[in-house]
């Protein structure tokens, strides 16, 4: 039997898979990633200029593959398009194909091609066949590079990430809410919801951008810009401290007020979600990270166990983010909403849904994001020539 | 004014809505009005047996695929006071019957289960594209031809009435035999119950024995504090039930 104590008949199998696991994810990724670039753009946080761009791109390539997961997990795949043609105004799932339009046309597309605008242009004119005629498509017909002109571009960017962060916050909240405004399932049930989410996709998006700059930075073999990745590193910490400060008081908040699902997600938390809730999200994901970046603010680190540190906090971040996220959509699922028994998940290796699709999808981004930096190099310029 | 420039964009417009405007008419019943009707349903529960018939019934009327179940029985056995969890069971949704209870000493019942057709249901709230609907009559149906298979909605069932037919994959949940409650026909649950224990309400019909019954009686929902508006009236529910 694939379940222990009472499911209603139709719950033994679960709805929502893996894939379900890696949309929102994704969309925390992109959602963390473009916050971490308007650190520089709208704060004005210098320091992390570096990564600028890299994360621009980060969260487009992200973005992109985010919709996929869904598309493969619907019945109906063909039909998806009726969510733009007649959405239901109720729904919150509804309105995520706006929402997800909203930020890629309006947001990241258009932020990244009015930062790189004067590159395009630059490239459509030094390159020479198939490569000019597609900058020059890039350029979208603006080749004009006066001071003005460029006076124009940096101005409308600012108001696009200006624009872009809210829009960020709406994008990941949203997916947070899709979950907590399900009053039949007292673990997504909570109004905290899409701020866990928000905080969460901030520090996985922070930590990804971390990694993928240390990583280039290694492949391009130039020397990492330590007040750059510190910079960073402290603010994973300060967004890790309010996530899991959030996390925890849903936590106390339930284990305190004890409702009727208590007893049932007690003992989840203990038997089935025992490992990727207690182990991996919170004490590998989330204590060991906080604690190290805290030890590095705190005490002299030398720099070259900061940089090891730094990669190992921001690996077991995004597997704590993705144990959360699992832990969430996975865990919802696995107790009866009578409450008097347990469901198991088995995940297969080969199937639309299996874990060979959530991986591709999980590796896609990063396949994307190296064409992207191919064809838009996010590094200085003299950077490029040095490494070149 | 239209004008021919107009009117080619008009014309692949119109072309691509037509389907969706097709998808979402309801089939059509003469003689029937929706509005005259506002259909629930009553379920005594001192008067199920867990024969399973209902169950039978509504699976060879509506073609449910096997493993899966539009209406199902549960039997519960409690001992003690309402802190004790019910020991509860339903092998195969109730489909052939009960084997005899394991459990001896405190009370065995059964409780039939089925698609609440809440007034204010939460699965028709979530569905993206509105394949979810209610009737004007009350009832809550799923238009295969419209629904996308996202499953929000079987999240969002309180009750666990929904699932995604294997073969279609699409949403599907009881629908309150709507083709026959159409046509002047209870549903094939009620015609088959050999006790009574269900029956179908028609709470606009000042003739039907239900308002009677809802008088002289006391009638619970499942999970009232969800508010949902069930129609699913259960008469004699233990508190224990979920």
């Amino acid at each position: 039997m694939p379940f222990d104590g009472f499911m209603y008949p139709n719950e033994v199998e679960l709805q929502w898979s893996v894939l379900i696991v890696v949309y929102p994810f994704l969309t925390g990724l992109v959602a963390g990633a473009f916050i971490l670039a308007s650190l520089e753009r709208i704060f004005h946080v210098e320091a992390v200029k570096p990564t600028y761009r890299l994360a621009l791109l980060t969260a487009l390539s992200f973005l992109l593959v985010a919709p996929l997961p869904l598309q493969l997990h619907l019945g109906r795949p063909e039909r998806s398009l009726e969510m733009y043609l007649t959405p239901h105004t109720s729904s919150a799932m509804a309105m995520f194909g706006f929402v997800y339009l909203w930020y890629l046309m309006a947001v990241i597309l258009l932020e990244i091609w009015l930062e790189y605008r004067k590159e395009i242009v630059l490239l459509s004119q030094s390159t020479t066949g198939l490569k000019r005629q597609m900058y020059r498509l890039l350029t979208l017909g603006s080749s004009n590079l006066s001071e003005g002109a460029l006076k124009v571009d940096d101005k409308v960017g600012w108001v696009v990430s200006l624009i872009g962060i809210p829009s960020a916050f709406l994008l990941h909240g949203y997916v947070g809410f899709i979950f907590g405004s399900i009053k039949a399932n007292p673990w997504w049930n909570t109004p905290l919801m899409p701020v866990v989410f928000l905080f969460s996709a901030m520090v996985s998006g922070i930590a990804i951008v971390l990694l993928i700059y240390m990583a280039t930075c290694k492949l391009r073999h130039i020397k990492i810009d330590m007040r750059c990745v510190d910079t960073i590193a402290q603010y994973l910490l300060y967004t890790f401290i309010i996530d899991f400060g959030l996390e925890m008081l849903d936590l106390i908040h339930r284990i305190y007020e004890a409702d009727e699902s208590f007893h049932s997600l007690n003992f989840m938390m203990q038997t089935k979600l025992f490992f990727s809730q207690v182990v991996l999200q919170i004490a590998l994901g989330t204590v060991v990270p906080i604690l190290t970046l805290g030890f590095i603010q705190i005490f002299h680190v030398p720099e070259k166990v900061r940089k090891l540190c730094y990669s190992i906090c921001g690996a077991l971040t995004i597997i704590g983010i993705f144990a959360m996220r699992w832990n969430v959509v996975i865990g919802g699922q696995l107790f009866s909403k009578s409450f008097l028994g347990y469901t198991t998940y088995k995940v297969d290796l080969i199937s639309r849904e299996g874990e060979l699709i959530a991986a591709g999808l999980l590796l896609l981004p990063f396949i994307i994001l190296a064409v992207m930096v191919k064809i838009l190099p996010p590094w200085p310029r003299d950077e490029v020539s040095a490494a070149d | 004014m239209i004008t021919r420039r107009r009117m080619l964009f008009l014309l692949p417009a119109a072309a691509i809505a037509y389907p969706y405007v097709l998808a979402g008419t309801p089939e059509s019943a003469p003689n029937y009005g929706s509005a005259k009707h506002w259909w629930g349903m009553l379920l005594q529960v001192d008067k199920c047996i867990g024969c399973g018939n209902c169950v039978r019934a509504c699976s060879a009327e509506n073609n449910v695929p096997e493993g899966y179940y539009r209406t199902w029985v549960e039997r519960y056995h409690v001992t003690g006071g309402p802190e004790d969890s019910p020991k509860v069971d339903s092998p195969e949704g109730g489909i052939k019957g009960f084997p005899p209870s394991p459990y001896t000493g405190g009370k065995n019942f059964f409780v039939p289960k089925m698609c609440n057709h809440c007034v204010d249901s939460p699965c028709t709230q979530v569905c993206p594209v509105g394949a979810t609907l209610h009737t004007p009559d009350g009832v809550v149906l799923v238009d295969e031809k419209y629904c996308l298979g996202c499953r929000y909605c079987v999240q969002a069932c309180p009750y666990g009435c929904r699932f995604l037919h294997p073969v279609k994959r699409t949403a599907e949940k009881c629908s309150l035999c709507y083709h026959r409650i159409t046509q002047g026909l209870t549903t094939a649950c009620c015609e088959n119950c050999p006790t009574g224990a269900r029956q179908l309400a028609d709470l606009k019909n000042p003739d039907d024995p239900i308002h009677e019954f809802l008088r002289t009686h006391s009638v619970q929902v499942l999970k009232p504090h969800l508010a949902t508006g069930a129609k699913a009236y259960y008469h004699d529910l233990d508190g224990s039930v979920r």
